[in-house]
């Protein structure tokens, strides 16, 4: 008894959970910093930025402004620190260990949503007009970006035969479809608005709303958001790889095959927000109501006819 | 030298502040950021708000209007923080020095809330880009 406690506590807290995600995910955060800046013709920071820039803002003073509700302001970072840390697990102990539990692949998507309502929290509890106005787009990117995620979801969970567990998941292969191709596409673009990155980086614009929800945050809070946008940019590429591409595998070459598809959707993100302006809100809205929630359910629909009729590549 | 430091020496996030420049000091100092110069080499990043800013580069002589809005930036940064003086008029109010409506250069403005405030002076109408990095060099031996 206690020792299982020792391991998932080790799980949760040293492999494949907080320590084992956060190196990785500031290793993606450099490879994005880098990637961006060669797309620039820059030259870009030396491998450590990413750790210098989180050891520095926990070393800083924490500001709690005096209009904020003090409970909900510093305790917004870590609602989404926890569930990044969870989903990780999760994913994880279900690719590598084969460990999992029935309808775990539902506790994810909610889990996966948690870390924008804990920035919408966050922004609301400053008090500040601007990052009011940056929660209030993130709602709004949430409402727009979700119900595709879910119906790509659902197409995954038919090309299974009906399973709501991610072991079985992990190994079937959705990408033999056309439903199954445009889900993944649906999908990616999905994610790239979780991030927040551009073209969907209307939450937290620089340029307009001085980085929205997280204006008034600074020191600590500030550090745990950045942790948590580091573990986010490896977990949902992982995500997509358990459900989409055949799951993690650390067996003889299948190390290399996982990392090349990591690295692969790793690029793909960081190429779209390279080569793309920032779009309006109500264009965003546009965007995903009247193009890619079609594009779900025509996919759905193809999915169940070839679940029905037994034809494996619709 | 603690580790806070230390990391703050690696990662300077900086807040422009233009308190009454002429746009000279502005344009050269977004050289900075352009390939040519690419100060992100050093982990220097431009931030949107103060609240996330290591240091505060204010361009031009503090005007009446400009001097309140300073002094509450540097209020609303969190410390340590350093200040930069970047151009002429920011360090001793340059030709401006007989204006009416000048109230001082940056250092007399931020010194009234902080008398122990790190400000550093980069002269220049306006100072070149090597200049300035110069001078944040400096100052981060400094710290």
């Amino acid at each position: 008894m206690f020792l299982d406690a020792g391991k998932y506590i080790f799980y949760f807290l040293v492999f494949p959970g907080f320590i084992f995600t956060l190196a990785v995910g500031l290793i993606s955060v450099w490879i994005d910093r880098k990637v961006t800046a060669r797309v620039q013709w820059r030259v870009g920071p030396p491998p450590g930025q990413p750790l210098y820039d989180i050891l520095k803002l926990l070393g800083k003073e924490t500001i709690v402004p005096k209009n904020s509700n003090k409970t909900l302001f510093l305790s917004a970072p870590l609602v989404g620190l926890g569930s990044v840390t969870i989903v990780s697990v999760i994913l994880w102990l279900a690719s590598v260990y084969k460990i999992s539990f029935v309808g775990d692949l539902f506790v994810v998507v909610y889990l996966l949503m948690l870390p924008s309502l804990s920035l919408m929290i966050g922004g609301m509890a400053s008090g500040n007009p601007m990052a009011a106005t940056g929660a209030n787009r993130e709602m709004k990117l949430i409402l727009a970006y979700e119900l595709p995620f879910l119906l790509c979801l659902a197409i995954v969970i038919i090309k299974s035969g009906i399973s709501i567990n991610m072991v079985d998941l992990a190994g079937n292969h959705v990408m033999g479809s056309i439903s199954g191709v445009l889900a993944f596409l649906i999908s990616l673009l999905c994610i790239q608005a979780k991030l927040g990155f551009t073209p969907f980086d209307i939450a937290e614009a620089e340029t307009e709303i001085m980085e929205g929800p997280y204006i008034e945050y600074s020191g600590v809070p500030l550090a745990l958001f950045k942790i948590t946008q580091a573990m986010l940019l490896f977990t949902l590429p992982v995500y997509l790889i358990s459900v989409f591409l055949g799951g993690l595998n650390f067996r003889g070459l299948g190390i290399l095959w996982t990392v090349l598809k990591y690295v692969a959707i790793l690029v793909v993100i960081i190429v779209i927000k390279n080569t793309n302006p920032r779009l309006r809100i109500d264009q965003a809205l546009k965007f995903f109501w009247r193009f890619l929630t079609p594009a779900g359910i025509v996919a759905l629909v193809l999915a169940i006819i070839g679940h029905i009729s037994g034809i494996d590549w619709l | 030298m603690s580790w806070k430091i230390w990391a703050l020496k690696k990662s300077p996030w900086v807040f422009h502040v233009n308190t009454g420049a002429c746009n000279n000091c502005d344009i050269e100092l977004l050289e900075l950021l352009t390939p040519r110069f690419d100060v992100e080499r050093f982990g220097i990043k431009l931030v949107g708000t103060p609240r996330h800013a290591d240091a505060l580069v204010v361009t031009g002589g503090v005007t009446r209007q400009a001097a309140p809005r300073l002094q509450e930036i540097y209020r609303q940064t969190p410390k340590p923080c350093v200040v930069f003086a970047i151009g002429s008029c920011a360090c001793s109010k340059g030709i401006f020095k007989k204006g009416y409506h000048m109230i001082g250069p940056v250092d007399k403005v931020i010194k009234e809330v902080d008398p122990e405030a790190i400000v550093m002076y980069i002269p220049g109408c306006p100072p070149k880009p090597e200049a300035m990095i110069l001078g944040v060099v400096k100052a981060l031996a400094a710290l």
